[in-house]
């Protein structure tokens, strides 16, 4: 889309005389922009930065509660970094002032096989949906009749609230439901879906996959439909194979919005909790890092916080691995003349072209989270 | 072909596109085609198909495996809107209605002006304020739980109907998923316009009102169906920080109490799933072709 806006938008701007004069069609655009921008920054201080900064903060405070050394009720107080050794040392207070290992069943002990299932998931489901989102792609980037149906059925899983999904597959997947009827056709014996510790693990992947793979296979379709007609046939004419052709031509044009869409679902993935939580709830060893701090936080709030301030360092880690490797998200300043001449109005303004990518990376980027994690 | 000429411009250039890249395409190629195109079709809908059959199938044949609709009742949709066994799936419908578009009003109207300033100005820390909006955005909501709960448990939010304390958690990926879908729209739009509406006398304010508003309509109005979609699907902060009078339907559904303890009523909930998904999918169909026009609106183009 960008290269249809970028010609006249480019040609406008720049013959326009009237940017460079003080008291111009531009005067104050700098405190403008601010000015516009300001309530959105003000907002996200409050639902964002507030509750990141406030989570570290308690993070390193006592829960309120009975102290195991003194049995007497105590309102909290500095607790140093033993919140952190409950979850990532699996250490418990004990009465005389030092700590134990946490007996099995205690949330803290419970924190490697949390972590353990919600990277087995995202690892999981996100390779599914990536092969499946790249296979349905490459069939609707066909020329067929019906295109708007197939767009349609597509949008299904991906409109439905994952509450919904969540209790769809729990019913599909019940002991005498639609799902171990058509095992049995295939002489498989009934499976408990929702709480045994393999079949429940593929239950969640499953459900995650149906939801999500259509809607990846969209946002590759966009992807695709960026390689001309020309250039397949060109390759034709060279006589590239099938394979030649998805290696070298596909997979490098549709690889930013791949990298783009597949951080984005692993992201998602790191912080699932709807879909385990309604499905299996945490059975079958399917409790993930999220819906760990949701049960913890009746038991204390801060114990609570450092392990959410643990899962934002791993999502915060993933992100920048995956920007570090290639996912061209992070809207960048345009390159080259713009800072010449000092950075509030530059001579040359950065092209529309540039601000579009970005903005386009970014659509695709929030609107694959909608649906909620 | 033709309709779809009509009303999906943009689609039917794929098609076009589509029709060059396929011109070897022979009869077993077809087939095969077709084949692949009817399991994504039965992907989507099949799950979705056996929900809504459920919902209409009487309680007494809940694990009937017949493929079409069986035992045809209304039972489960009065059974998902009774309050006999505790359930307030009505109220609840209402209180997603009221959460949802009070959300996406605040969102919207905070983010319409961040999103002109992010795709038309240039100024100091724009970069910074894109990719403080883009981290946003990726922040997990269970991060929120703990020091929103603490927050809004002293203020005494946590009881009787208290929405804020269900927007306010719900702006938190609102507000970047409006900036960010708002400015690729924006930036996508025929500014050309608002140019010459300035060279012709009006100020920045009437080019963007007179000029440029109605042109960003669609836009507009699908990044407002976006964020209240986001909304109503929203589980994890409501199920932590809503009550009895402010329960959104996500919350509702997954606490569907049955006749006994213990006992999943199957058929209600699938009826209860069908009325939440039907007006959803709606405004999908709605909103793919607001899409579509958004992004055709343009007026001149060169």
């Amino acid at each position: 889309m960008s290269t249809i806006t970028e010609t006249p938008a480019v040609a406008g701007r720049s013959d326009k005389p009237p940017k460079l004069k003080k008291g111009g069609l531009n005067a104050g655009e700098g405190r403008r922009g601010l000015m516009l921008v300001a309530p959105t920054l003000l907002l996200l201080a409050v639902v964002i930065v507030y509750p990141l900064v406030k989570a570290v903060i308690m993070s390193f405070q006592k829960d309120a509660g009975l102290d195991p050394a003194s049995g007497l009720f105590v309102e909290g107080g500095p607790a140093g970094l033993s919140n952190y050794s409950h979850w990532l040392l699996q250490r418990c207070a004990t009465a005389d002032g030092g700590t134990v290992s946490c007996p099995p069943g205690n949330s803290g002990s419970q924190f490697y096989s949390a972590l353990g299932v919600t990277l087995f998931f995202t690892v999981f489901a996100v390779l599914l949906e990536t092969l499946l989102g790249l296979w349905f792609a490459t069939i609707m980037n066909r020329d067929f009749k019906g295109r708007g149906l197939v767009r349609a059925a597509i949008l299904v899983p991906w409109a439905i609230p994952t509450a919904v999904t969540a209790k769809l597959w729990y019913f599909i997947f019940a002991f005498d439901g639609i799902a171990n009827r058509l095992l049995g056709g295939l002489g498989i014996s009934p499976q408990l879906w929702t709480s045994d510790p393999t079949a429940a693990k593929f239950a969640v992947i499953i459900a995650d996959t149906w939801k999500t793979a259509p809607f990846m296979a969209l946002l590759i379709l966009a992807g695709l439909q960026l390689v001309g007609a020309d250039v397949y046939e060109a390759a034709a004419i060279d006589g590239a194979s099938k394979w030649q052709v998805f290696t070298r031509i596909t997979l490098p044009i549709i690889k930013v919005p791949l990298m783009v869409a597949v951080l984005f679902r692993t992201l998602d993935t790191l912080r699932i909790f709807d879909l385990p939580y309604i499905l299996t709830g945490g059975s079958g060893g399917t409790t993930t890092l999220s819906m760990l701090v949701v049960s913890q936080i009746r038991a204390g709030f801060n114990s609570a916080s450092a392990l959410s301030t643990i899962i934002k360092v791993i999502i915060a880690l993933a992100a920048f691995l995956f920007i570090t490797f290639g996912a061209d998200v992070v809207p960048k300043p345009p390159r080259a003349p713009a800072r010449k001449k000092g950075p509030r109005r530059g001579g040359a303004q950065p092209t529309d072209a540039t601000d579009a990518t970005d903005a386009t990376a970014g659509t695709v980027a929030s609107s694959l989270t909608t649906p909620g994690a | 072909m033709a309709t779809q000429t009509a009303s999906l411009p943009a689609a039917s250039k794929a098609d076009a596109e589509a029709s060059e890249v396929s011109y070897k395409s022979h009869k077993g190629k077809t087939t095969r085609l077709y084949a692949g195109l009817a399991l994504i079709v039965i992907w989507g809908l099949a799950p979705f198909y056996w929900m809504v059959v459920t919902a209409f199938r009487d309680v007494g044949f809940t694990f009937d495996t017949t493929p079409w609709p069986t035992h045809v009742t209304l039972d489960n949709f009065r059974t998902a809107f009774s309050t006999d066994r505790g359930n307030f799936f009505g109220q609840a419908l209402l209180h997603s209605v009221v959460i949802g578009v009070l959300t996406t009003l605040v969102a919207m109207i905070v983010g319409v002006f961040a999103a002109y300033a992010l795709s038309r100005l240039q100024f100091r820390g724009k970069y910074l304020v894109l990719g403080f909006i883009l981290g946003a955005s990726m922040f997990p909501g269970v991060a929120l739980v703990s020091p929103l709960f603490s927050l809004f448990s002293s203020l005494g939010w946590l009881t009787g109907a208290n929405y804020q304390a269900l927007i306010i958690p719900n702006i938190s990926f609102a507000l970047p998923l409006t900036v960010y879908t708002l400015t690729a729209f924006f930036a996508e739009m025929p500014w050309e316009l608002e140019e010459s509406a300035r060279m012709d006398g009006c100020t920045p304010g009437q080019a963007f009102r007179k000029i440029m508003l109605p042109l960003a309509a669609p836009g507009i109005f699908t990044t407002a169906i976006l964020a209240f979609i986001s909304s109503w699907n929203e589980f994890l902060l409501s199920s932590q920080f809503s009550t009895k009078d402010t329960q959104p339907v996500t919350v509702a559904i997954a606490n569907f109490a049955g006749a006994q303890p213990h006992q999943e009523p199957y058929t209600a909930v699938m009826a209860a799933g069908t009325i939440v998904t039907i007006p959803l999918i709606i405004m999908v169909l709605i909103f793919q072709r607001a899409i579509v026009s958004g992004l055709t609106a343009g007026g001149v183009k060169g």
